[in-house]
């Protein structure tokens, strides 16, 4: 494939994002990694229990992991893209030994830094899922599919023996953005007080 | 301890030093219940106390920025968290760091130093040197501690300052408390 050239056989990241979190369970809290997740994210409809990271590239999984940690009941997702995992590729390592039953990592994987220019990144020839696997995550694939996003959608909502990990390929496009609060105190505030918590 | 002991050596009935346990203590009074961390011979006791703490989740990092994104990550759920890493894992942190000082999470970082006194190791020397005035400009607020006694008044103040006021703060643990490290 050219870089960055439209490919109409991979699912769009807003159609993707849109399924992932259709009708989702008022108790699940979502982070996302910079960039076009957190934008894809917005567009499906800013939450409460959503937070929305601008930058602290490579942290994503790893705000997930703390989040999971702290909230045990409660089911988190962290939707990022591949550059931003690739970049905090030892949160797999970490996340895999720490071994949290509510922690669903979702990677928009267009294979190409999407915000920067559309260069190439590694995707096209590392496998994500496959790194995943290695550290021990109870479940790790790769989906193409809206019927596969439809079917992670459900599996959000049962128990899980361990991380998950679920690499979805999409296209190479850059959407119209849809731009959440840049007020990372301001969101805070809200997702805590989304819990229940303090302010602070 | 004798400066004269080489490798292979170590201090004769060297009296272990209590202050990991008080500031265990400490750390608990503050109510912290989670911790993450890079090993580091220094923090070998304090580690020891907070992993035995069923009460305490505890994380150890491949590298030390992983810790900041987790701390902010168990705040936004309700725990206070505490990071401990050597002088030499806060040069890995400093664009993570971007995310408490953009939202104000709380933060409580604690670093043994090296590098600074009856260092063997040269490597560990421009690391050191860099420390705090790289926490600094990145805006953490860095306080420091050279006995004992000194390290309990300072993590308690230093508790408080992130978890009460919304702060940013490394306690560096000086060398000389930690001792000469001995092979």
């Amino acid at each position: 494939m050219v870089s960055g050239m439209p490919d109409p056989d991979r699912l769009g990241r807003r159609e993707a994002v849109a399924a992932l979190l259709a009708d989702r369970p008022e108790t699940l809290l979502v982070v996302t990694g910079l960039g076009s997740p957190s934008y894809d994210v917005h567009a499906a409809g800013d939450h409460d229990g959503n937070y929305y990271l601008w930058g602290a590239m490579g942290g994503a999984a790893l705000v997930g992991l703390g989040l999971a940690q702290a909230q045990p009941d409660r089911q988190v997702m962290v939707i990022t893209g591949d550059g931003e995992q690739l970049m905090g590729l030892g949160a797999l390592a970490t996340i895999g030994v720490a071994q949290p039953r509510n922690l669903t990592l979702a990677i928009l994987d267009n294979e190409h830094y999407g915000e920067t220019g559309m260069q190439a990144s590694h995707t096209a020839s590392v496998d994500l899922a496959a790194i995943a696997q290695a550290c021990r995550f109870a479940e790790a694939r790769t989906i193409r599919s809206l019927e596969e996003v439809l079917t992670l959608r459900h599996a959000l909502s049962q128990p899980s023996a361990g991380p998950r990990l679920v690499v979805i390929k999409i296209a190479a496009r850059n959407p119209p953005r849809s731009l959440p609060s840049r007020d990372a105190v301001h969101i805070k505030n809200r997702f805590r007080a989304h819990l229940g918590l303090e302010q602070g | 301890m004798d400066a004269r002991l080489g490798a292979g050596q170590s201090a004769p009935a060297a009296t272990k030093p209590d202050w990991p346990e008080r500031l265990y203590g400490t750390l608990k009074a503050a109510r912290i219940g989670h911790m993450s961390y890079v090993p580091d011979a220094g923090h070998t006791a304090l580690i020891n106390l907070l992993e035995a703490d069923p009460a305490v989740a505890c994380n150890v990092l491949t590298t030390e920025e992983e810790g900041i994104a987790v701390a902010a990550g168990a705040w936004l759920g309700g725990q206070r968290s505490v990071l401990l890493m050597q002088s030499s894992g806060v040069g890995n942190c400093i664009n993570m760091l971007s995310l408490p000082a953009i939202g104000r999470f709380p933060l409580l970082m604690l670093v043994t130093m090296r590098g600074e006194w009856a260092e063997f190791n040269p490597w560990q020397v421009p690391m050191s040197r860099a420390t705090q005035p790289s926490l600094e400009a990145i805006g953490v607020r860095v306080m420091r501690a050279e006995d004992p006694d000194e390290l309990i008044e300072t993590i308690d103040a230093a508790a408080a300052l992130a978890y009460e006021a919304d702060g940013q703060v490394a306690v560096l643990l000086g060398q000389r408390l930690l001792g000469r490290k001995t092979w």
